[in-house]
């Protein structure tokens, strides 16, 4: 089984997320953002050690305390069975799905269309760690800080912002 | 090495399960000198396990982990769960996530928001005060809130729970709150003014989340990222508490990745006499078979939640001579009603998730009075209103679906920052026919059949939601919302395909699944929670409720397992009396 994407299939990717998830003069395209790179990042997070599934913790660094989100987390033994039998229906699933997409993108399955919309969306709005988001470009449109701690927020940016 | 290893026996006592019953019991026997092993099949991301018990660090604020990686499990490749509405689905309407609370050492606690109020006086004797409704299975329970007042304070107490006594409709209580209450939400004052110009009586959430420091773990900063996350910086109590204070005693040894599945017997089979379990944090060997091992200890106690204990008894076949094991399943019906409103409400992107409640629709009005007559129901009961939103924006993204509207929507943010949800947890009452029981097929990933749920509401729960919903959304209206919506999970009626919280109940408050009672002829456990059968095991979670109340269940089943806890070491507590 090949793992990952090639670059014709990269392009179609990114093509058919910013079809899905598109952008305008504020907001980034999804494909655009990096959706391909998390697509691309999931398919082979077992080339990594530990597997680029869970990003680490507990802070980003971006407010603060020890950057550790790219300390990934290890998987246990079963999880390992679960997430490897689960990236490699994904892997078929996308060489299958875009090898098949005509000039238009238009011939698509609703499975398939379902399964790159749900990760157009966790590439865009997810953490950037996760290979999409680019220079937290989703975020900054949606005027979303994303994660806080140890910063947080103080009781009166709760309660009065 | 296990601990105790005397009398041929591992410990005192074997706990299955972690969650805050589990831990609850785990505290209770240990501080009492009894030595503990307690089994978790989920991984360990909470805390260290060697003194000085650290948190460990894994938990972040982290949408794609916890929401859609199910980094606290279980994973439904393991562990499929099925779900059909009754008889007529066949074997089953769907595969997969069915009511999943983390399988993860410290169970839903570690990522529920913990709002933990307690029952009141009228929730424990529902028969006797209001009577039987026909279809239903209205029973008193045997214990009373004043049984239970003193292990609710000592509850509190443990998990540390942040609130105040301002809610009119609340029992009596034997001290203050540990805490004052936390931040109030921004979104939350505005529908709280609107509940009380519509004449409700909003109040702040009693909560398991420290508003000061407490016991070591600092103040909430309110980070935003609450229900379905665990909290970076351990300001959640529930339930690291309980489980580090039992392993500072030097009697608790925890095993994570360890799935109990089956409990050992005298030959009579009225004992129990240990576990085996699957030991998952080893590989599978070559035939892909997990490592088997066992304990022996002289007491049992069943805490892996009222989804799993009733499978555990029924792969068993033990605790069952009533015949009701599995049966009389309640969830909260939930009604949900939304409100999107021109300003920004910050509502999931700051705060707690939920910091108020109101409860007038537990006990109603002359409204809801007349309702209930016609539609030719003796009485009507709702839940507690939640006053929250927590979406974050993968999942929101999702729910604005793809093409040209979206960066525009996703700007406006309806389904988020401008959004505000009412939840009313509503009571559900207790059927025998809504069961948890064993897939003909579907088996989990060690060959065990997958618990499946039978699931369909009384006509009071639906009456009850069709009464509410209109009241909430005027509220909603009144706050200043531009639109209102309402829905229920499960979907009912023209809404019934189309959910996007799914076909099952989306509820994560499971309850009575082995039900206790002072008849062994109908009930499961006596009224000190242990098994009519085996009366060396408790049962210390949701599942012994005789009724599901309109309140959270988390608080009474720790007060519940504590006291289960504290009777089996003979050291009760004291009845309590009002402040
Ligand atoms: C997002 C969210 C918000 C919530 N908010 C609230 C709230 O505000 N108020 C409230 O009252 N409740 C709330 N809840 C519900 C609350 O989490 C549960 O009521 C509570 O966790 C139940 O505790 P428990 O100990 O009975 O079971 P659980 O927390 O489910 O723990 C059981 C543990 O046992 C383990 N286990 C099961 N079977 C086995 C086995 N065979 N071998 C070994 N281990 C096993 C499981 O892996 C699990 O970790 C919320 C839940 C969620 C998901
Ligand atoms: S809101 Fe508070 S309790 Fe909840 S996860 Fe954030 S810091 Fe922890």
């Amino acid at each position: 089984m090949q793992t990952g994407l090639t670059p014709t299939q990269t392009l179609s990717l990114i093509a058919l997320m910013n079809k899905l998830v598109p952008g305008d003069d504020l907001s980034p395209a999804a494909g655009d953002s990096g959706g391909a790179e998390y697509v691309n990042m999931l398919l082979t997070a077992f080339d990594y050690d530990p597997p680029h599934i869970w990003a680490g913790g507990p802070f980003s660094g971006r407010h603060g305390g020890a950057a550790s989100f790219e300390n990934w987390l290890e998987l246990g033994p079963w999880e390992i069975l679960a997430w490897k039998s689960r990236i490699e229906d994904l892997n078929n699933q996308y060489h299958a799905g875009l090898d098949s997409l005509g000039p238009e993108l238009a011939e698509i399955s609703d499975e398939f269309r379902e399964l790159v919309f749900t990760h157009a969306c966790e590439a865009l709005y997810g953490d950037p760690v996760y290979g999409g988001n680019r220079e937290m470009s989703g975020w900054l449109a949606i005027d979303y800080r994303g994660d806080s701690q140890p910063k947080g927020y103080t009781d009166q940016e709760v309660s009065a912002p | 090495m296990m601990l105790g290893a005397v009398d041929g026996v591992d410990a005192d006592a074997i706990i299955i399960g972690s969650g805050p019953g589990g831990a609850a019991v785990a505290h209770s026997l240990t501080q009492a000198g009894w030595s503990v092993i307690l089994l978790e099949k989920g991984r360990n991301h909470l805390l260290s396990l060697q003194a000085p018990f650290a948190p460990l660090g894994h938990f972040s604020n982290d949408e794609i982990k916890f929401t859609q990686r199910h980094f606290l499990g279980p994973d439904p490749i393991l562990e499929p769960r099925t779900f059909r509405r009754s008889l007529a689905d066949g074997d089953r309407l769907l595969t997969g996530e069915v009511n999943n609370l983390p399988s993860t050492l410290g169970g839903g606690g570690v990522h529920a928001d913990g709002k933990l109020p307690r029952f009141r006086e009228i929730d424990f004797a529902l028969r006797s005060e209001l009577g039987p409704v026909e279809g239903a299975d209205i029973a008193d329970w045997p214990v009373s809130y004043a049984d239970l007042e003193p292990y609710y304070a000592e509850a509190e107490q443990l998990v540390g729970v942040a609130g105040e006594e301002t809610n009119p409709f609340a029992a009596w209580r034997s001290g203050p709150f540990p805490m004052p209450p936390g931040a109030d939400m921004f979104g939350a004052q505005i529908s709280s003014a609107a509940a009380e110009r519509a004449g409700l009586h909003p109040y702040r959430a009693p909560t398991g989340v420290n508003s000061v420091e407490y016991q070591g773990r600092p103040a909430c900063n309110n980070c935003g990222f609450c229900a379905f996350y665990g909290c970076p910086i351990e300001a959640k109590g529930d339930p690291v508490g309980m489980l580090r204070a039992a392993l500072e005693t030097g009697r608790c040894q925890i095993i994570p990745s360890a799935y109990a599945t089956e409990i050992t017997t005298d030959p009579a089979r009225t004992r129990a006499t240990g576990v085996r379990y699957l030991d998952l944090s080893v590989a599978p060997n070559a035939q892909g078979d997990a490592a088997v091992r066992e304990l022996r200890a002289h007491h049992l106690v069943l805490a892996g939640g009222a989804f799993e204990t009733p499978r555990l008894l029924l792969r068993n076949e033990l605790g069952n001579s009533s015949g009701r094991v599995g049966q009389h399943l309640m969830f909260h019906f939930q009604t949900l009603v939304v409100g999107a409103f021109r300003e920004r409400l910050w509502g999931a992107s700051r705060g707690r998730s939920v910091t108020h409640l109101h409860d007038d629709h537990i006990d109603g009005d002359s409204a809801s009075r007349a309702a209930a007559q016609a539609a030719g129901l003796p009485w009507i009961r709702g839940g507690i209103v939640e006053h929250g939103s927590s979406t974050g924006p993968v999942n929101e993204a999702l729910l604005q679906g793809a093409g040209p509207h979206h960066p525009l929507a996703m700007r406006n943010s309806e389904l988020r920052e401008r959004l505000w949800v009412f939840t009313m947890q509503g009571e559900d009452l207790s059927q025998q026919s809504n069961c948890v029981d064993l897939d003909p097929t579907v088996r989990d990933a060690w060959g065990f059949a997958a618990g499946r749920v039978t699931y369909q509401p009384h006509q009071h729960e639906l009456v009850t939601s069709n009464h509410v919903a209109p009241i909430l959304e005027g509220v909603l209206r009144d706050a200043g919302a531009v639109w209102t919506a309402g829905s229920t999970s499960p979907p009912v009626g023209d809404h019934a395909g189309a959910s996007p919280m799914g076909l099952a109940p989306a509820s994560y408050h499971i309850m009575g699944t082995a039900k206790m009672g002072f008849d062994p002829l109908n009930s499961v456990v006596d009224p000190t929670s242990r098994l009519w059968d085996l009366p060396n095991v408790i049962i210390a979670d949701s599942s012994v409720f005789p009724t599901s109340t309109g309140y959270g269940p988390t608080l009474t089943l720790v007060a519940l397992a504590t006291r289960a806890a504290r009777l089996l070491t003979g050291n009760p507590l004291r009845q309590s009396q009002p402040t």
